[in-house]
This record gives structure tokens, sequence and C-alpha cells, in this order.
């Protein structure tokens, strides 16, 4: 078996991104931008979590099978989140008998 | 050829199929990993849309500054990790020995760092609890929003307390040269794991130390 080898300038590459990242998140957290604080506080970590699993987990360069055990990971993570927040985030937008 | 020859488990055609299988397995067994972490993920959803002034005024009691710093930490830990797998396909045995101690190194400063950050709260009496002691508004639901922050952590930091041991035992190996560029798989997947350590800081971190500050 003749592994598939990432150049280093790669590998820091990654690294120096993940830490700019690091740095934007803390930056972007002390503006107050109301709702959208959390929003880009999670699509910074996103973004973060696609670096790691894409290339120092080599996700990029596994087989299809081992994409496809990832990306069902994230559809199921987000059927837990999405049908939860469903629920609770509904609840008193319609008025319910005997509710008080 | 007698190299892969003891390598090679009898079910698998050549080391790269076995390679695959490991890799595969891996995967989803962190898939269940992060359905596990993902219901902490969701309740801690639940109970911040339902108390935002308490997760913020919660979130006040995280220092950030040590959080960010552990978050570096984190993030140099899996540089070496990879450059530990990276060594290994290159067949640098003594690199992959010192880039797995760097690693566990790494990994137990930010264990260190953390212990630092769980003492201050012992010390100011925000452990959840009888002892729990919070004079601002909203103290209960503060005090649920600090049960997430030491569940959230407490298994993380669990976890990279498993992942230490588990890179100890491949520094072992690696010593003994038990990895070579046709076979690292044990160390790929232990690499796996921790990366995925990495990962659940990285949302850890914004979610329990950054939440709307102005707030």
């Amino acid at each position: 078996m003749t592994p598939h080898v990432l150049s280093l300038r790669k590998y820091f590459g990654v690294y120096a991104a993940l830490i700019v990242l690091t740095v934007g998140t803390v930056a972007i957290a002390s503006l107050d931008l109301g709702r959208l604080n959390v929003v880009f506080a999670l699509t910074i970590a996103a973004a973060k979590a696609g670096l790691v699993g894409l290339f120092f987990m080599h996700l990029l360069y596994t087989s299809h099978r081992t994409k496809i055990m990832a990306v069902a990971g994230l559809v199921w993570l987000a059927i837990l989140i999405a049908l939860t927040l469903s629920d609770v985030l509904t609840r008193g937008w319609l008025p319910v008998s005997g509710q008080l | 050829m007698s190299e892969a020859g003891s390598a090679l488990a009898t079910q698998f055609d050549d080391l790269e199929q076995q390679h695959d299988a490991a890799t595969l397995g891996m995967w989803i067994f962190l898939v269940t990993e992060i359905m596990f972490f993902g219901g902490l993920f969701a309740g801690y959803a639940v109970y911040r849309s339902m108390y935002p002034q308490a997760f913020a005024a919660g979130s006040r009691l995280c220092e950030i500054a040590l959080g960010a710093i552990n978050t570096a930490v984190l993030i140099s830990s899996s540089l070496t990790m990879a450059l530990a797998v990276r060594a290994a396909q290159t067949g640098r045995r003594l690199a992959i020995v010192a880039l797995l101690v760097a690693t566990m190194l790494l990994g137990a400063a930010f264990l260190g760092i953390k212990f630092v950050e769980y003492g201050h709260k012992y010390a100011e009496h925000l452990i959840p609890g009888s002892g729990f002691t919070y004079t601002g508004p909203y103290a209960q639901q503060v005090q649920l929003f600090v049960c997430f922050y030491f569940a959230m952590t407490g298994l993380h930091a669990l976890h990279m307390v498993i992942g230490i041991g588990l890179l100890a035992v491949m520094a072992v190996l690696a010593a003994r040269g038990r990895f070579t560029p046709a076979h690292y798989s044990p160390l790929e997947v232990a690499g796996l794991y921790w990366h995925f350590v990495d990962l659940v800081w990285i949302f850890l971190f914004p979610l329990l130390y950054l939440v709307d500050l102005h707030k």
C-alpha cells in the first residue's frame, strides 16, 4: 500500500487558517451584532471543523464509503437538533385549548 | 512481503483493503460519538433558546483568554498528530515518537489549563449543587448553564484522557518499529480519535465562552 502523503505546506497552511479563524471568532464575538453573533460563531466553528475533517482527518482522500459515514453522522445530528428545536421554538405559536 | 504478511489479518485481501476497513470502522464509531455529544448540544440549544440572558450571564463566568489559549493548544496538538501520521507514511520512526510525545504534552497542557479553570470555578463557589453561589439575576438558570459547562467540558476532558492513553500506546508501538508506510492503520485511527476530540472543542469554545458578550 502506498499512502497518500499530503505536503507539509498543506498541513501548516491548514494550521495557520485554524489559528486565524480562532482569533477571528474571538474578535467577532466582541462586536455587538445581535442575533448574528451566534450565526458567525457557528459558521466559523463549522469552517474550522471542515478544515480539520477534510485535511487532518484525510476525509478528502478516503474512500466514498468513509465519506458517506461522516456525512451520515452530520445528517443525523442535524435531524436530532432540528426536530428538537422545531418543537421547543414553536411552542406557543398556536393557542391550545385548556392552556393557561 | 513477510512484513506485509505479519500486519495483514487473514480476512483481508491486502493491506490497502485492511486500512480502508479500519478507517471506515473508526468513522462509524466517531458517528456514534457525534450522536453522544449531539444529545448534549441539543439540550444546550433548547435551554439557551429558553434562557438567553442567563446563558449570556453564565458565559461571562468563563475565562475567554484561557479558553482561547486552550483552543490554540488543542489545534496545535492536532497539527502534531497529523504530522505524526505523516511521519509514519514517510517511514520516519523517531519523528513519529517525537511528534506523538509532543501531541501528548499539548494534550496534558490543555488538561492543566482546564484544571486551573475548574479550580477558579471551585474557589468562586460556582460548582453546581447546594454550594452554588451566584448573586446576579436568573441564578437558577445560570446554574443550569454551569451544569452544561461542566458536563460538556468534563466529558470532553475524559475523552482527552483516553486519547492521551491511546497515544502513549501508539508511541510505544512506534518506538518498536511497528508502523511502516505500508502499515500504519492503528496510528491513523488513533489520530482520527484525537482530531475528533479537537472537533468537539472547536464547537464548545464559542458555545460556552463567547455567548452574546453584549447581553
